[in-house]
């Protein structure tokens, strides 16, 4: 069906283009802000460009980078969401495929209680966990990733298991039959038609992970300077009595610049994914 | 088939299992255990009754923080679920641009509460100065209308994705049968769209109405609860009980709010999910 663009489609897309501006200027004010030098930047002056007395160039990006402790946070951030997506996805779709093929009562009540875990909220946990990391010593970044997976289970699991109830089961019965193991079978046959799914879940997760603060705040051993960027900008502004508001802002846009430009890269799938994750919902 | 991959439970449930037990279900009983405690470690805990949960149920900052948080939930839910709606009908008219502005409402939802916090803080707060206003961190209703503008700018691209994906899902037919038959766009926007779109409605009610009530990083990076507990939500009244006072009692007081948090967010998401679910036109 061949349709028009008529007036009021025409407005209509005015309209948003306008509001598209609006969405997009907090993230354009906070770069401007950071190109200007430390004593320019001041609550009533947030909105004016940075003019020639005002402009700082990258130094704010400088003293980001060198002196807070950023490029370990970068590094801490980038270890700990990678390796608890790749061990949530892993764990998490073997796991939802025991719970999906076999039918028992003990996987039934596994099953709720993932789903019952999604909706509880951290603040109920919060204490009794990081005493709980404490005490197995999982409270280094290369180990929060276990905390992670445990936490983390069941939005992974449940949207595993929406998916794999529609794949046909003949396929597996048939590489079963053909000699393969349900290990062999699990990673041969399911995970290649699973690809799919495992991309949304991660993306879901790495959007979760990245910007996680409270978790990460309280399980980590801050006494060993351990930091993501949440964190780090959450330390930025909490403990100094003034406000560094350059390096703060420098980044803010460090920390939003990456997404930025994974999101360019793969917003099909990004766009996909939050959309999958939301129908198996 | 079954028995075979049964024999193989340790391979395939107990890495998750153990972990999911470390990070979740131990914690819980803990947690459930501690909230009828007085303690400051977990090892020194002594029984305390329903104490803890007297103490929370009259303590004004926290009824205070429920009112709050039941406002805002309300609100907010209501502001992104309108303007999502309304948004995604527009982008499924094939107009000029859709993609571009797909991409850029979606967009807010990449970066991390925190950092949404503090840009709408300066943003804001610069706002607030030119105007002549108290700031932020001075007047109540600042910080709530800036939480609910904070939360609309965040969520509304995620759930007007779903709506999307909601609407590119009722089959044109329906449509193209009901301009034949002489339907009105609104009485096809009430009469066949909304109601082949129940399914998504109730995800995006239910998402935004936790995401509501579990909100904390944005909370504490906008407003950080100032003036005097005025604008702290039930998340961050609990993790200040917990981690802001000092006293061996606090630590109690606070398992307890947060044993009543779980409750009040678990039955509204189911109460929230029965109620719409049955609305839903049978497919």
């Amino acid at each position: 069906m061949e349709k028009k663009r008529t007036l009021r489609d025409n407005i209509l897309s005015g309209i948003l283009g306008i509001l598209c501006i609006a969405w997009v200027y907090p993230i354009f004010m906070i770069l401007f802000n950071s190109l200007k030098k430390e004593t320019s930047i001041s609550t009533g002056s947030a909105f004016q460009l940075p003019n020639s007395e005002s402009f700082a160039g990258l130094a704010n990006y400088v003293n980001a980078l060198t002196s807070k402790g950023f490029l370990s946070a970068l590094w801490y951030s980038l270890v700990i969401t990678i390796s608890s997506v790749v061990l949530i996805l892993i764990c998490c779709s073997m796991c939802a495929w025991f719970i999906t093929r076999v039918n028992s009562k003990v996987s039934k009540a596994l099953y709720y209680l993932f789903v019952f875990s999604m909706v509880v909220p951290f603040q109920m946990l919060m204490f009794t966990l990081s005493a709980t990391a404490d005490r197995l010593h999982l409270s280094s970044p290369y180990t929060i990733c276990i905390i992670y997976l445990g936490f983390g289970a069941g939005l992974a699991v449940f949207m595993f298991c929406g998916f794999m109830k529609s794949i046909p089961i003949t396929i597996e019965e048939a590489a079963m039959i053909d000699g393969c193991n349900p290990i062999q079978t699990f990673f041969l046959v399911v995970l290649p038609i699973l690809k799919p799914t495992l991309i949304s879940v991660g993306i879901l997760e790495t959007m979760w992970l990245w910007n996680d603060y409270l978790l990460p705040y309280l399980v980590l051993d801050r006494t060993k300077g351990y930091m993501t960027i949440p964190i780090l900008i959450q330390y930025f502004r909490g403990s100094f009595g003034k406000v560094e508001m350059g390096p703060m802002m420098a980044s803010i846009m460090m920390n939003i610049i990456p997404i930025i430009i994974v999101y360019l890269l793969c917003q099909k799938h990004i766009i996909k994914g939050v959309a999958a994750g939301a129908v198996k919902g | 088939m079954e028995k075979a991959i049964k024999r193989y439970w340790p391979v395939f449930v107990l890495p998750t299992l153990a972990a999911f037990i470390i990070g979740f279900v131990w914690p819980f009983i803990q947690g459930l255990y501690l909230s009828f405690c007085k303690f400051i470690t977990i090892d020194k805990a002594s029984f305390n009754g329903l104490k803890n949960y007297i103490f929370a149920l009259t303590e004004a900052d926290f009824l205070h923080a429920f009112w709050f948080t039941a406002l805002f939930t309300v609100v907010s839910t209501v502001c992104i679920n309108v303007a999502a709606l309304a948004i995604a009908l527009a982008l499924t008219r094939e107009i000029k641009g859709t993609n571009l502005f797909r991409s850029v409402y979606f967009m807010p939802n990449l970066i991390g509460g925190i950092v949404l916090g503090y840009i709408w803080n300066i943003l804001l707060n610069c706002a607030l100065t030119l105007m002549g206003k108290p700031l932020l961190s001075l007047h109540a209703p600042y910080g709530f209308i800036g939480l609910v503008i904070l939360m609309c700018w965040q969520q509304i691209g995620y759930m007007m994705i779903i709506y999307i994906a909601g609407l590119q899902s009722i089959p044109n037919d329906y449509l193209e049968a009901a301009r034949i038959d002489g339907a009105t766009e609104s009485q096809i926007l009430w009469k066949v769209k909304l109601p082949n779109l129940m399914p998504s409605i109730t995800i995006c009610l239910f998402l935004s109405l936790t995401n509501g009530f579990k909100l904390f990083d944005q909370n504490l990076a906008l407003t950080n609860g100032d003036p005097a507990h005025k604008t702290e939500m039930l998340a961050l009244n609990i993790y200040q009980t917990f981690y802001g006072r000092s006293g061996p009692q606090w630590k109690g007081y606070g398992q307890a709010k947060a044993v009543l948090f779980c409750i009040l967010v678990v039955a509204i998401g189911l109460i929230q999910l029965k109620a719409t679910r049955s609305k839903e036109v049978q497919q």
